[in-house]
């Protein structure tokens, strides 16, 4: 598939490769590149996801990348209700009633 | 055109952070050691009065102070009689960018704008970036940030992703970055690139700004309990949030109130690890950045950093991560109001704390923080699950960072975890001595500075270089 010019896309880019990396830092760190990422609107036409292309950001800056998603979604959510918190909630509720209850 | 590789930017760097800020850093740099912080904090040349109303001109600042009547019983049932000061809390989730960090970001927005750059970066995976993008948009000043948010499979940590998609609702652009502390390469080249001003979290305009939240506490303190509270616990990382709001207290006269430092413990996760990366609960409000930061604040974007907490610091206490996911819960709960980790981190060190103080003594716990998707406990919490991290219920002291998370069995668990603050200050003075140049020794002056910085005395730095 490929994609238009305008579109609203994720590019990916390597920063520093791991032989440009700080020794200052863990190893597993030092032995992944330094990456990036940013959105802005797809510039490059005809463009399919692994191609290098050019996009402009919201601020109209230029970067060029690999085309990594159009689109993406943030992907962060509220996940699931953790039980053993539900199950804390309802232990201080108790607590602080039956407290009530000996005062009255 | 300037060579961009690694090397070359950095060698750069002064040049370019110093371009970056329209301060003048030079007389402060003139000793290796020694500085006039006053003088430092003395470039705002706005009165406090100034600073307030520039800040409500933007809807930032004069929160709600709550007391947390329900938690305050529940601290009574647990505390020795006589026992159990009373909680308040400084609903800073209301500032325009759900954080205190609007602040920090009204005034340093204010003075770009003043100074006539077209737009800020900042650097910064928090809730700052947020607060720049927001006032920069008030402004129509361009924003952009640089955050860390993946690790090397590409995973974004929860939290981070929320902080960077509010910043691109406020227009920022957003540079998404792999772990490394090496993202300050890139923030130098997007400020050559662009020749904006460097929203630093560090300069005195950032500490000037939180300080009116300091006399935001004792105003409403004194009109809710007719005095200034007896502790003040603020969530400290970098430190600016409790050296702004320390200053702001001692200039509304509260100078007899305690001010606590307290943060998440981390111990045993390293800050710029790719593989401890996502097995951290919390992103800001933690010992990665609280203790290296409480023992030398000069690790910044800029020359000299304005934040200097143990200058303030009367006490540091730990919390675990078990105790703040519990206690974000009962806030919810009992006090109706879902709020944001990092405000939760320094409620948890008041309940243990009023736990120890007498009943008709007060502790302002003073912030909150915006909840939302990505910063919930179920969102943390179900992450950390899904990465084979073990979590239960139990005794908080049990827990190990980056392998298990114990939430409290009962409020009782809740502890005081004292930082020894002696060894900080300790460790400060003598790599203050260590930068004295060969053959050159620390003059009366330094001895008087370092002092200061320790919130000690002279005997004890003297004991300490000797
Ligand atoms: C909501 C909130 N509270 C507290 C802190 C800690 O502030 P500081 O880094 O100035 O110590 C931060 C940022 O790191 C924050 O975003």
């Amino acid at each position: 598939m490929t994609f238009q010019t305008g579109d609203w896309v994720r590019i990916h880019s390597v920063i520093l490769t791991p032989d440009e990396r700080t020794s200052a830092i863990p190893k597993e760190t030092r032995g992944v590149p330094l990456e990036m990422r940013v959105k802005g609107w797809l510039v490059t036409a005809g463009a399919s996801i692994g191609d290098a292309v050019e996009i402009r950001t919201t601020l109209g800056r230029s970067y060029h990348g690999t085309l990594e998603a159009v689109n993406p979604p943030y992907g962060h959510d509220f996940a699931a209700a953790i039980p053993e918190l539900l199950r804390a909630g309802e232990e201080l509720r108790a607590m602080l009633a039956e407290a009530e209850g000996e005062t009255t | 055109m300037k060579p961009i590789d690694y090397q070359s930017v950095m060698a750069r760097r002064n040049e370019t952070m110093l371009s970056a800020l329209g301060l003048d850093y030079a007389p402060f740099l003139q000793h290796p050691v020694t500085f006039d912080y006053e003088a430092l904090m003395a470039q705002v040349s706005y009165s406090l009065d100034t600073v307030r109303e520039i800040q409500s001109r933007v809807g930032v600042g004069n929160t709600a102070l709550i007391e947390l009547r329900q938690i305050n019983r529940l601290v009574r049932l647990l505390a020795p009689k006589g026992k159990g000061a009373r909680i308040f809390v400084k609903d800073e989730a209301a500032n325009p960018s759900g954080s205190y960090k609007a602040r920090r970001a009204a005034l340093s927005m204010h003075h770009a704008k003043e100074a006539g750059f077209k737009g800020a970066v900042a650097a910064t995976s928090g809730n700052y970036g947020a607060a720049v993008a927001s006032q920069a948009a008030m402004r129509g000043l361009d924003c952009i940030v640089v955050q860390e948010v993946f690790d090397s499979l590409g995973i974004g940590q929860p939290e981070i992703l929320e902080k960077g998609r509010a910043c691109e609702i406020y227009g920022a652009e957003v540079l998404q970055l792999s772990v490394g502390p090496e993202l300050f390469y890139q923030f130098l080249r997007v400020l050559e690139e662009t020749g904006y001003f460097n929203a630093s979290l560090y300069t005195p305009y950032a500490i000037a700004g939180v300080e009116p939240l300091g006399v935001e506490i004792v105003e409403q303190m004194q009109a809710a309990t007719g005095a200034a509270p007896d502790v003040v616990i603020c969530t400290h990382a970098g430190g600016g949030n409790l050296t702004g709001t320390a200053r702001g207290l001692q200039k509304a006269g509260a100078s007899d109130c305690k001010v606590v430092a307290a943060s998440v413990d981390l111990s045993g996760l390293h800050m710029a690890s790719d593989t401890d990366f996502n097995r951290k609960h919390f992103t800001t409000g933690h010992t990665g950045f609280g203790i290296p930061f409480a023992g030398w604040p000069d690790r910044t974007d800029v020359p000299r950093n304005a934040a200097r907490a143990l200058r303030y610091m009367d006490r540091y206490l730990l919390v675990k991560q078990g105790e703040v996911f519990y206690v974000t819960e009962a806030l919810a709960r009992l006090e109706g109001l879902e709020r944001g980790p990092a405000g939760n981190v320094a409620l948890a060190a008041a309940i243990a704390l009023a736990q120890e103080m007498d009943a008709d003594q007060t502790i302002v716990v003073q912030e909150t923080e915006y909840a939302g998707a990505g910063k919930q406990p179920s969102a943390q919490l179900s992450f950390a699950r899904a990465r084979g991290i073990e979590i239960r219920r139990g005794d908080p002291d049990d827990e190990t960072p980056g392998a298990a998370v114990v939430i409290p069995d009962h409020p009782s668990r809740i502890k005081l975890r004292d930082v020894d603050l002696l060894h900080v200050r300790k460790s400060l003075i003598r790599k203050a001595a260590g930068l004295m140049p060969q053959g050159r020794k620390l003059e009366a002056e330094d001895i008087k500075f370092l002092a200061a910085e320790t919130r000690s005395t002279l005997e004890f730095v003297e004991a300490c270089v000797t």
